[in-house]
């Protein structure tokens, strides 16, 4: 055996262990990890060193600016006056620079609210919680399950917070959905299932059409319960970023799986039809589509109707998501291995039910990350309408900027307002990374 | 074998076959789709044109050909407010791709830099590079370009401040490396400026880029035929570097005993510079964008002491346009053909102004010299010479490449990533050392995954450079999009032009994407 004339040709083999002995203090503890982390080679020492000088820079000058910043003045020169008295005093040291939060605490509720009625603050506030309520069955599985009820009801309950008015308004209109189900339940036995599909979308449609508006006339004469009617036109700041966010991911998401699956499909019309839909709204960018909804939207409506440009911006800013979601949903399609389809086929399935129990939940979950990103993105977007006159928290900062009280001021807003936008964003990102690591049941 | 005995099924056709037989249904499907689309689509034709009766308008892009009216700050293209509406989109379409491509150069930098950076092994420095990528792409564009413009209006000195104070002959500010003035109304930074015949310098490049192909193909064979290798870059840089300075030498060699002469208007024959500046007071001369002629002239009007003002223009065509309009007085033309200049430009001119070619004479100089910005003596404080960089420009340049370079990062990343580990063991089984195996191995599977992302973050850039309206930047949405259309009311053809153009961009920068994607395609089975 090789081992053994091996064993033979040895000529000193130990035949006792070596006692333990601590690593080399170069490679153990903080210092192995320094000299592997910060200083394998020159040019990372060289790199290490550049950061450090660069983040003590950057400490340096920031961090003095922004703990000891005036909370407390009525305007910017009003700041620089505490801030010299305080220099003369000497309780702050000579060339002390601070930043002005004053402008904050000035101007919040504007930059929050926008002229939102004061004393209706929490309204907004109650929407906001009644979203969240209605979207955490979504988005977490702890949630009870009979939430999604809830969730069902939310968006009227939101409408109604927001804009308040009568309460029947978006009562009649949430039973134009019951109704559709009803339709389709029922309707199924006596006429058939494709006559109740399609009337399950006629008959909703007819009815907010020409029922509604009476009825809930008729029932709010009767029993007039409501809360205040604010216009979109006092929405503004934040909540208005919000607001169109948030339509706008909920609505284009279904929409953009639509297009998707329109954009695969083999029925030459419908395929085309979505491809054009896409392309156009890709290839022109959001801002001139938001032109388009406050200049020209009038044109292609029937002559007289004026509706809000708040609507129309949401419109607008759904369907260019939507486009951007068929793309990165139809990446997730194109992904899927050709055999999952035909398994579908073979199992017997028709075409939506495939799509519903085999296809999307396999291909949304490729696309995750492409749909929180185009969620992000549309939520930066939500700051272009300052240019079609909604005020948004990026308008107000001009609108504050150019009065005469805080002119000459940029930090102090620019950091308020980027990092609400950074806080809302890198959630969603977060979230979509621990979605993904949630469902990755492909990986052992 | 129940099947034989089922009845064969009848071939009449029933009318519920349209729905639920798979080989009608399709066809079903499409023609109601169809019929619903052109539903939809002349439902919006009609109210269109039933607003457009009712508004008392009608499509007409003639608007196009009527004179514009404003001016344009920026521009790359001569330009004033007489010329027409089309020529002021065709501006700022020309700003739009200026931003673009200045955009696209700075965020493949900075975001190939942040992108390797990030996988540094470095920990300090790949923290950095994500708080980098995350601050950046977690924060609206607009916020972005909107804090640059601020710090760059509000927070740089004024161009007064670069001015001697009269007593101590201090200035408040300086300029960076005595050459680039950064103030609040604007960045100034040199400029080369050529003698005539400078297209030498361009086919001197070409010829050199030609040699340099020429030398890499025969260092590739010789590697193939022997294997042996030969140095590359250093002989390419030695021919790039010896074509210049040849050109260099041959255009100087000319263009240094090249005598210009100035023509004026309304100067009388035979004057010399010094009458015609006693005669005219403050002459507005003519300077021609990037001439050395121009910049030798305003050289010996400076070293003369003769008062006059710099107004700049875009080549021999436009200045005689100026010259014509009286919007200049004096001009430097070479001195051959000088005479004849004159008696061409005379009947141009208003009334009976005259012009002559004056006795003084002008050398034009080296082939390339550096037009260094300055601030003006007298008067308003600005700056005058290099090229001005507005700030509307440095603020859209720098914050859509800031945020464009953290998407940039987050493609090369992942690019980078996707290339197996296995792929660099194998080349290191093979004895490739690290910066060939990067070359060689690494880079152009990486590339395959890096580009078409690349690409479309390109797009994303120039798309996003309509946001110019925030910052005054005089881009096509902002000229065609913007103020013709609310000069002239053409809403519906400002706007479909406008689209048109961002559409047909994108559609050809795809295209050309598509077809990169099927060239580097891995070739399978």
């Amino acid at each position: 055996m090789a081992s053994d004339t091996h064993a033979q040709t040895v000529a000193y083999v130990r035949d006792t262990m070596i006692p333990e002995a601590e690593p080399p203090a170069m490679e153990s503890g903080a210092i192995k990890w320094l000299r592997e982390n910060l200083f394998s080679s020159t040019l990372n020492a060289v790199l290490t060193v550049l950061s450090i000088l660069a983040i003590y820079w950057a400490v340096t000058h920031t961090v003095e600016w922004l703990v000891f910043g005036i909370w407390d003045a009525g305007s910017l020169s009003e700041c620089r006056e505490i801030r010299d008295m305080r220099i003369a005093e000497g309780i702050w040291p000579e060339g002390r620079n601070v930043a002005c939060w004053a402008v904050l605490s000035d101007r919040w509720n504007q930059l929050l609210f926008g002229f939102y009625p004061q004393d209706l603050y929490w309204r907004p506030v109650a929407a906001l919680v009644v979203f969240f309520i209605g979207v955490a069955p979504i988005l977490f599985d702890s949630v009870p399950r009979k939430l999604f009820y809830f969730t069902a009801l939310a968006p009227f309950i939101c409408y109604w917070l927001l804009w308040g008015g009568t309460i029947w308004g978006p009562i009649f209109v949430a039973l134009g959905f019951v109704l559709a189900w009803a339709v389709i339940r029922f309707g199924q036995g006596i006429v058939g299932p494709l006559a109740a599909t399609i009337a399950a979308f006629v008959v909703p449609i007819l009815y907010w059409i020409f029922v509604v508006g009476p009825l809930a006339g008729a029932v709010g004469a009767v029993a007039p319960i409501g809360i205040e009617f604010v216009e979109s036109n006092d929405f503004g700041g934040f909540m208005l970023a919000f607001i169109i966010g948030i339509t706008g991911i909920v609505m284009s998401f279904p929409l953009g799986i639509l297009l998707a699956l329109g954009r695969q499909s083999d029925l030459f019309i419908i395929n085309k039809t979505c491809v054009i839909f896409i392309e156009v709204i890709r290839g022109v960018p959001l801002i001139v589509w938001l032109f388009t909804a406050s200049l020209l939207l009038n044109y292609f409506l029937p002559p007289g109707t004026n509706f809000d440009l708040l609507l129309r911006v949401i419109i607008m800013v759904t369907f260019f998501a939507s486009a951007y979601m068929a793309e990165v949903i139809r990446g997730g399609l194109a992904a899927l291995p050709r055999g999952q389809y035909e398994g579908a086929d073979s199992l017997g399935l028709d075409y939506w039910q495939s799509m519903q129990l085999i296809i999307l939940p396999q291909a949304l979950k490729i696309s995750i990350p492409g749909i929180v990103n185009t969620f992000i993105g549309l939520f930066k977007d939500t700051t272009l309408v300052v240019f079609v006159g909604l005020s948004d928290p990026i308008g107000f900062t001009n609108l504050i900027r150019a009065t005469t009280d805080w002119n000459g001021i940029y930090w102090e807003l620019f950091i308020f307002v980027g990092a609400l936008f950074f806080v809302c964003c890198f959630a969603m990102s977060r979230y979509s990374q621990y979605l993904e690591r949630k469902l990755a049941t492909d990986r052992r | 074998m129940s099947t034989l005995t089922d009845p064969p099924p009848s071939e009449s056709f029933r009318l519920s076959q349209l729905i639920y037989d798979t080989r009608y249904r399709s066809l079903t499907i499409q023609v109601v789709a169809f019929m619903l689309i052109m539903l939809g689509l002349s439902w919006l034709v009609s109210n269109t044109v039933q607003n457009l009766q009712a508004l008392g308008k009608d499509i007409d892009f003639g608007f196009l050909g009527q004179p514009a009216g404003y001016d344009i700050g920026q521009r790359l293209v001569p330009y004033d407010s007489q010329a027409t509406h089309a020529r002021a989109a065709f501006v700022g379409i020309l700003n739009t791709l200026l931003v673009a491509v200045l955009g696209c150069a700075l965020a493949t930098v900075l975001g190939v830099t942040v992108g390797v950076l990030r996988l540094s092994k470095n920990w300090i420095v790949a923290r950095l590079m994500s708080v980098y990528v995350e601050g950046f792409r977690n924060i609206p564009t607009l916020l972005w370009i909107l804090l640059v413009f601020a710090i760059f209006s509000e927070g740089l000195p004024h161009p007064s401040t670069f001015r001697p104070d009269a007593e101590t002959g201090q200035a408040e500010s300086t300029m960076l490396f005595g050459s680039i003035a950064m103030t609040r109304q604007g960045s100034f930074i040199p400029r080369l400026v050529y003698a005539d015949g400078a297209i030498l310098f361009v086919i001197a490049i070409v010829l050199a880029l030609i040699g340099i192909w020429a030398l890499r193909r025969m260092a590739h064979r010789r590697q193939d035929a022997t294997g042996e290798t030969m140095p590359v870059l250093i002989p390419s840089v030695a021919i790039l570097l010896s074509a210049l300075i040849a050109a260099n030498l041959i255009i100087s060699a000319g263009s240094r005993s090249n005598e210009l002469s100035l023509v004026a208007v309304g100067a009388e024959d035979g004057m010399s510079l010094a009458e015609f500046s006693g005669a005219a007071g403050r002459i507005d001369f003519c300077r021609i964008r990037g001439s050395g002629g121009s910049f030798s002239t305003q050289n010996l009007l400076d070293e003369r002491e003769i008062s006059y003002r710099a107004r700049e223009f875009f080549g021999d065509r436009d200045s005689a346009r100026g010259l014509a309009r009286g919007e200049c007085v004096m001009i430097a033309v070479p001195a051959s053909e000088a005479a004849a200049f004159a008696a061409e430009l005379t009947p141009e001119l208003r009334g009976d102004a005259v012009a002559v070619v004056l006795s003084d004479t002008v050398l034009e100089g080296p082939a390339v010299q550096v037009e260094v910005p300055e601030i003006t003596e007298s008067g308003i404080a600005r700056f005058e010479g290099g090229i001005p960089l507005r700030n509307p420009l440095i603020a859209l340049w720098l914050a859509l490449s800031l945020y464009t370079s953290a998407f940039i990062a987050e493609n090369v990343r992942s690019g980078i990533l996707a290339v197996s580990r296995g792929q660099t063991e194998a080349a290191f089984a093979l004895g490739l050392r690290p910066n060939r195996t990067m070359s060689l191995v690494i880079l152009p599977q990486a590339l395959r995954v890096i580009v078409p992302p690349l690409i479309s973050q390109y797009l994303n850039l120039t798309k996003n450079s309509s946001l110019a309206l925030a910052v005054g930047y005089m881009d096509v949405r902002s000229t065609l999009g913007g103020i013709t259309i609310n000069q002239t009311g053409r809403e519906l053809e400002g706007m479909l032009l406008l689209g048109g153009f961002y559409l047909v961009t994108s559609l050809i920068i795809s295209g050309a994407m598509n077809v990169y994607n099927q060239s580097i395609k891995l070739k399978e089975r």
